[in-house]
């Protein structure tokens, strides 16, 4: 990764080149597959963030959405819109040109300059904080109500999510001598374990799904070594269900020598989710809540 | 007129041509900035605006806002950061009389993107009052501390009793490469999430962030250092036959390589700081001139400037169309365009190819 760094230190960035060629041609191609769709009349709306779009779209707002950013990918129709692009690195004037009159951005959008000079152009920025817990979804979607003008619905939606939050985490209850082990690994790349520690939306949804997060040592996503995935001893390896190298196939991963040695690896206990679903922390995420609590204890995993 | 080119009509026939240079890529250049000031993902453009000026009709907000708040900043942004790169790129080539060096060498890099790290994984840390003190631009500031630090250290580790060791001043360019390199993998591990994407964006480098304050704050530096290098043409000429050769014809190649590596480290890490890591233009850029006109350092250090700008500025008009309303980092564009060349002038100098 830093790879481009040592170019300009002189010293050989082939594989640098490489990734960004390959990368270039991704994102020609992918920008190739964006169809311009028309737009309704009164979209106005860029949505910044996949939780955001979802409860913009669960408010029954999605008319209103003119563009998203690069994590929208939920409800599947918002992927026809055009593309701003990742969220820390928006170009101000390819966000001007979606012609948005209001932008809902969740938390961490930027360049700092790119947003100066998108309220310069008088457009209204709504910044939506983050979330791990119910009463921070149900924030969420009072702040996005308000922004969209939508209080009854927002209100409405709010108390749905506090109920149905409720009543998942109750359902995943369980005594503490009970519950399994889970590791998160946010991917897997050339045999690098990166998993989750403590304080991210994977280790919030594990706990509320009855489950306990088997690495405690340290918050965030980190690179762990093999020795430590054999002493967190997790039951059940859980990953995000998406191609590249995250979605290993379980041979492959229940082959490598840090998983090998875990009790994961012997019942070859392995769950996929999708990303959005289970670290959103939107609408949906009771059900994320109900399902990873199901698969750990209801499908013989 | 020094000894040196008097030496054959071919020389002088060639130095006259890569002075006609100037003149085209002067007038490339203009087109260029043109092109950067007409197009962008709004569809709001020059043409447009200076007909609408012309019939005394005032500009739309939005107009002025993609204007003079996004395309000036980001062309003036351009010119000087492809202008620093390229003609630091032309005097580290003569310093080090080695086609392939680059301004990296002299530890700019390195220590620029540990600056940029340290800003990005440990900003957060400290105290309020600094951050506003740095106005928003830790990022950039960190990275210019940290190239000008280590391009210092350098300097200072390879020169003895007045005397500075281009060899020594390489090898140790490579130690505090690895050196930055390490402390950068420390920081890695450490950055959260966010912080490592960040990371990622800013070396491949991107002209999005442009602003007036940052081309008040890097521009002076950077004219300074490109004119100081302008100086530098009969100088560098002289040391391609050798210091000693040189030193016999009158030059004082001491007081030379401290302007040339002074030059190169404010050019460079103000332009680093500004736009993050940006590769090829320093080698490209006075290789394919010398392709086009010949060796003499003269006129290429000012050609270097023109094209550099050019070849930065069209750059950027790419990775701002390509996949609007997104775009792409411009280290991308660069890498994609530039890669190949720098191959080809590779297989070109082992003769493999008869291009």
């Amino acid at each position: 990764m830093f790879g481009k760094l040592k170019t300009c230190g002189g010293r050989g960035g082939f594989a640098a080149i490489w990734t960004s060629m390959i990368g270039a041609c991704l994102a020609i191609a992918v920008s190739a597959e964006q169809s311009a769709q028309p737009a309704n009349p009164h979209a106005d709306v860029l949505s910044i963030g996949g939780s955001v779009t979802e409860i913009v779209a669960t408010l029954g707002q999605g008319h209103r959405l003119k563009a998203r950013d690069t994590t929208s990918s939920y409800p599947p129709e918002v992927t026809n819109l055009p593309d701003v692009g990742y969220m820390r690195a928006l170009s101000p004037e390819g966000v001007l040109s979606v012609g948005p009159s209001l932008i809902l951005s969740e938390e961490g959008a930027g360049p700092p300059e790119a947003l100066d000079v998108i309220r310069a152009a008088d457009v209204a920025f709504v910044e939506v904080p983050n979330a791990l817990t119910t009463k921070g979804i149900q924030r969420k979607i009072r702040i996005i109500g308000k922004a969209l003008d939508v209080p009854t619905r927002a209100k409405a939606l709010s108390a749905r999510v506090g109920r149905e939050m409720t009543k998942a985490i109750q359902d995943s209850t369980r005594p503490e001598g009970d519950k399994k082990r889970v590791l998160f690994m946010l991917s897997t790349q050339g045999g690098k374990i990166n998993a989750s520690g403590t304080g991210t939306a994977a280790d919030a949804l594990i706990r509320m799904a009855g489950g306990v997060n088997a690495i405690t040592d340290f918050p965030g996503y980190k690179q762990i070594t093999d020795e430590a995935v054999g002493m967190a001893a997790p039951d059940v390896i859980l990953m995000m269900d998406r191609g590249g190298d995250h979605g290993m196939a379980d041979d492959e991963l229940f082959d490598m020598p840090a998983i090998k040695l875990t009790p994961a690896a012997q019942n070859r206990a392995v769950l996929r989710i999708d990303g959005l679903l289970m670290l959103g922390f939107g609408p949906r995420t009771a059900k994320a809540v109900r399902d990873l609590n199901h698969a750990l204890y209801n499908e013989g995993a | 007129m020094s000894a040196i080119t008097d030496i054959a009509p071919a020389a002088t026939d060639r130095l006259s041509r890569a002075r006609a240079l100037h003149w085209a890529l002067a007038a490339a250049l203009l087109l260029t900035a043109a092109i950067s000031l007409q197009v962008g993902a709004t569809g709001v453009t020059l043409s447009a605006m200076l007909g609408k000026l012309a019939q005394g009709e005032t500009l739309t907000q939005m107009e002025r806002v993609v204007l003079w708040d996004i395309r000036l900043p980001r062309l003036a942004m351009g010119l000087l950061v492809g202008a620093a790169l390229a003609v630091s790129g032309a005097a580290m080539q003569g310093l080090f009389r080695n086609p392939l060096a680059d301004p990296g060498i002299v530890g700019v890099g390195a220590g620029a993107g540990l600056g940029a790290i340290l800003a990005i994984v440990l900003g957060a840390l400290l105290p309020a009052w600094l951050i506003d003190l740095t106005g928003n631009q830790l990022t950039p500031v960190a990275a210019f501390l940290g190239g000008w630090g280590s391009t210092l250290l350098l300097y200072r580790v390879s020169t003895r009793h007045g005397r500075t060791s281009v060899a020594t001043m390489l090898l140790a360019g490579i130690a505090l490469g690895a050196l930055a390199g390490a402390l950068s993998g420390i920081l890695v591990y450490i950055a959260d999430d966010r912080q490592l994407r960040d990371l990622t964006f800013w070396g491949l480098g991107s002209l999005a962030g442009a602003s007036w304050a940052k081309v008040l704050a890097a521009g002076p530096m950077i004219l300074l250092a490109v004119i100081t290098s302008l100086t530098l043409g009969r100088g560098l000429n002289g040391l391609a036959l050798g210091e000693a050769t040189a030193a016999h014809i009158g030059i004082d190649v001491q007081r030379m390589k401290s302007i040339a590596i002074l030059a190169v480290a404010a050019a460079t890490g103000a332009a680093v700081a500004v736009s993050g890591g940006i590769g090829f233009i320093g080698i490209v850029v006075p290789h394919l001139l010398r392709l086009a006109s010949g060796p003499d350092h003269r006129p290429l250090i000012l050609n270097s400037a023109l094209l550099g700008a050019i070849l930065l500025v069209l750059a950027d008009v790419i990775a701002r169309v390509i996949i609007a309303p997104a775009e792409l980092p411009i280290g991308i564009v660069t890498a994609v365009l530039g890669a190949p060349v720098f191959l080809w002038i590779l297989l070109k100098r082992r003769g493999l190819v008869e291009l």
